[in-house]
């Protein structure tokens, strides 16, 4: 089976058993049926606010969870339940924190060598050298770096050694899990321009996932959003932004401080009321009813399916 | 001082601060001569990334420091008072009564073994002599003001059991039990979601309409800096870069680094272009350059910016900036030369 996807899934579950009193487990559905396909060479933005389970789409995505249920494509095959070993040299992930995702016992060589050691991806010690160095070399370290360990970098710095390290195997996705939070703006932008580059050069697809809503607009092609567990909505980028359709993506993007006093000073807020509330109880029917401006009886009763509002552009509500 | 005329006394005058931590490393530098006011009712933001000193030289106003920090020059003063000479008892007046602080981090900065209504009544009662009854019922006043629902039960709740925005809230609260005419909010929304982080601006903003406090605020977001702001003072490597209103500052930069910081963000100008980095990374504290703290990243650095720290001009009236390249092409200082000659 072939698709025009490169990663796809459908349906996709992860839920969690949560101890909430003696003897007694509650599930936590962390992902609760999220659809999707990102195409070679295309970055699909992840945004939402902490808790929506934005991050477990990525993990599960990479099978580093075993999903509930529903199903996870690569280029047409399903490995939903494959050994992964051989898909992980295709999907790689960069974790947020560039401090504990590097080992400190590790030099930069090693820690770069080690997708290679595993994947068995050179035939002699030059030619892995060599490797380490170039790609040392494409994401901005110079090769004196090598032999030093990671406390001696900063944070910067350390987010392109986990780069590199993606990149080690030569994948053809991967996933950045808020891959520039954790950086000071000046840096943020170095590293944005570096994952654009080596997209233009190297044809990788990214699932971009992050809170920052202008970083994301930067950078993605398409984006989508999530509240508690399931996708609301997802067009393309700009598009997403100039017309938001579902109430959440509405209030969520009217929130973005603009970086522009007059615009920042006169711009109307949709503010939400109160909480997220916890995905433990999780409301009926539509999650976002609880703070919705246009909640009906119907909101409460079923929850809404995604539904194509022409050009792609998906929204899950009854009332928009 | 002031002769026949009054003359008017700012809020809050910071004049040449310098403020250094003692580490095994060697003495860390961490402000340098910061000079800036802050009027009655205005809000000021103060801008930089991390290392900038931007939150040490709100932490010296209140005189909180670390144990191995403190002020080694430089002054504050507070309505013409200098309050870097304050006993400690006069400081811990000052604190609370006339200007309050709120962290980033309301998890960690609220005491978890007690109720949030019993910390906002130790705030009460430190500062005035009311009865427990009086302290409960102002508590729950307070607590209404900030927005919170149900207050008589949340009085009673610990902090764990609220949410992130419900705990700032809550340290709102409790900062502004004495109407500070101050208050310093370091990255009060950082940890906080971007609706939770709307809903909390919005609400220091309706408070400072209500109460006619001056607001501090310390971030390193250039949104919620451009959002809060009337002045705002960019700072790098413990000094200031630039210091002017919003307007001066946003569309109008003139140090290297305010450019290239705004340059770096992605906003709705330059949504498909590439964004132009600052390239290198963040100064060592420890290592100061003795020129410009930013040259070593600046694209048009001189020979002069590596060897001397530069002097900070007018570029107009609100608006001040510290870089050689302003010196050499600065037009208000020339033409004041050219009066003077004249």
């Amino acid at each position: 089976m072939s698709s025009e996807y490169l990663v796809e899934v459908k349906d996709l579950k992860q839920y969690f058993p949560i101890r909430t009193g003696f003897m007694k487990t509650t599930l936590l559905k962390a992902v609760d049926g999220v659809n999707f396909g990102i195409k070679p060479g295309e970055t699909l933005g992840l945004v939402g606010e902490s808790g929506c389970g934005k991050t477990t789409v990525g993990r599960t995505l990479l099978r580093l969870y075993k999903p509930t249920g529903g199903e996870i494509y690569y280029d047409g095959n399903l490995i939903t339940d494959q050994n992964m070993i051989q898909y992980r040299p295709k999907m790689q992930m960069v974790f947020q924190d560039p401090y504990s995702s590097l080992d400190p016992r590790m030099t930069v060589e090693e820690i770069i060598g080690e997708p290679l050691d595993v994947h068995k991806l050179y035939s002699n010690a030059k030619e892995r050298r060599e490797k380490i160095l170039s790609l040392m070399e494409l994401v901005g370290l110079n090769a004196e770096h090598a032999t030093r360990y990671v406390h001696e970098f900063s944070g910067g710095q350390r987010q392109r050694i986990g780069i590199a390290r993606a990149l080690a195997v030569d994948p053809r996705f991967i996933v950045c899990d808020e891959a520039v939070s954790a950086l000071d703006v000046s840096i943020q932008a170095q590293v944005i321009n570096m994952l654009e580059e080596l997209q233009e050069k190297l044809g990788v697809a990214y699932l971009f996932i992050a809170h920052d809503l202008l970083v994301v607009r930067h950078i993605s092609d398409r984006i989508a959003v999530m509240y508690l567990g399931r996708v609301v909505e997802t067009a393309d980028a700009d598009e997403l932004y100039d017309s938001p359709i579902h109430p959440y993506t509405q209030s969520l993007l009217s929130a973005v401080p603009i970086p522009d006093p007059n615009i920042a000073k006169n711009s109307k807020r949709i503010i939400l009321e109160g909480d997220v509330p916890s995905p433990l109880r999780m409301p009926s029917g539509c999650a976002f009813r609880t703070r919705c401006r246009f909640a009906t009886e119907k909101c409460a009763q079923e929850c809404p399916p995604l539904t194509d509002r022409g050009n792609g552009h998906m929204v899950a509500c009854w009332n928009k | 001082m002031s002769q026949n005329t009054e003359k008017h006394t700012p809020l809050l005058q910071v004049i040449d601060l310098h403020t250094s931590f003692k580490t095994d490393k060697g003495e860390v530098k961490a402000v340098n001569g910061v000079t800036y006011t802050l009027e009655e009712g205005k809000s000021l933001g103060i801008v930089g990334e991390s290392g900038s000193g931007k939150s040490v030289s709100a932490y010296s106003i209140m005189q909180i420091l670390d144990g191995n920090g403190h002020i080694t020059q430089g002054k504050v003063l507070f309505k013409g008072e200098d309050i870097t000479k304050y006993t400690p008892k006069q400081m811990e007046d000052f604190r609370g009564r006339h200007c309050a602080m709120i962290f980033q981090d309301p998890m960690t900065s609220l005491n978890p073994v007690y109720t949030v209504g019993n910390q906002i009544m130790e705030a009460i009662t430190t500062h005035n002599k009311v009865s427990k009854e009086e302290a409960r019922k102002k508590a729950q006043e307070m607590l209404e003001l900030v927005g919170i629902n149900d207050a008589p039960r949340r009085l009673k709740q610990y902090p764990h059991e609220l949410s992130g925005g419900m705990r700032q809230r809550v340290m709102i609260a409790m900062a502004l039990v004495s109407e500070p005419s101050i208050l310093i909010a370091d990255e009060p929304t950082t940890a906080l979601d971007v609706t939770i982080q709307a809903q909390i601006l919005e609400l220091m903003m309706e408070l400072q309409k209500k109460l006619g406090m001056a607001i501090i605020i310390v971030t390193h977001d250039l949104g919620v800096i451009a959002q809060m702001s009337d002045e705002i003072v960019v700072m790098y490597g413990g000094r200031i870069c630039e210091r002017g209103t919003a307007e001066d500052i946003f569309y109008n930069p003139c140090h290297e680094y305010t450019k290239g910081l705004l340059r770096s963000i992605p906003s709705v100008s330059n949504m498909k272009k590439k964004l132009v980095p600052i390239a290198g990374t963040p100064i060592n504290l420890l290592n100061m350059p003795k020129g410009c703290a930013f040259c070593a990243r600046c694209d048009n650095a001189m020979k002069i910016c590596l060897t001397q720290v530069p002097e900070e001009v007018r570029i107009d009236k609100t608006h001040l900036a510290s870089c050689w390249i302003n010196i050499r092409d600065n037009k208000y200082l020339h033409e004041e030369e050219a009066e003077v000659k004249a």
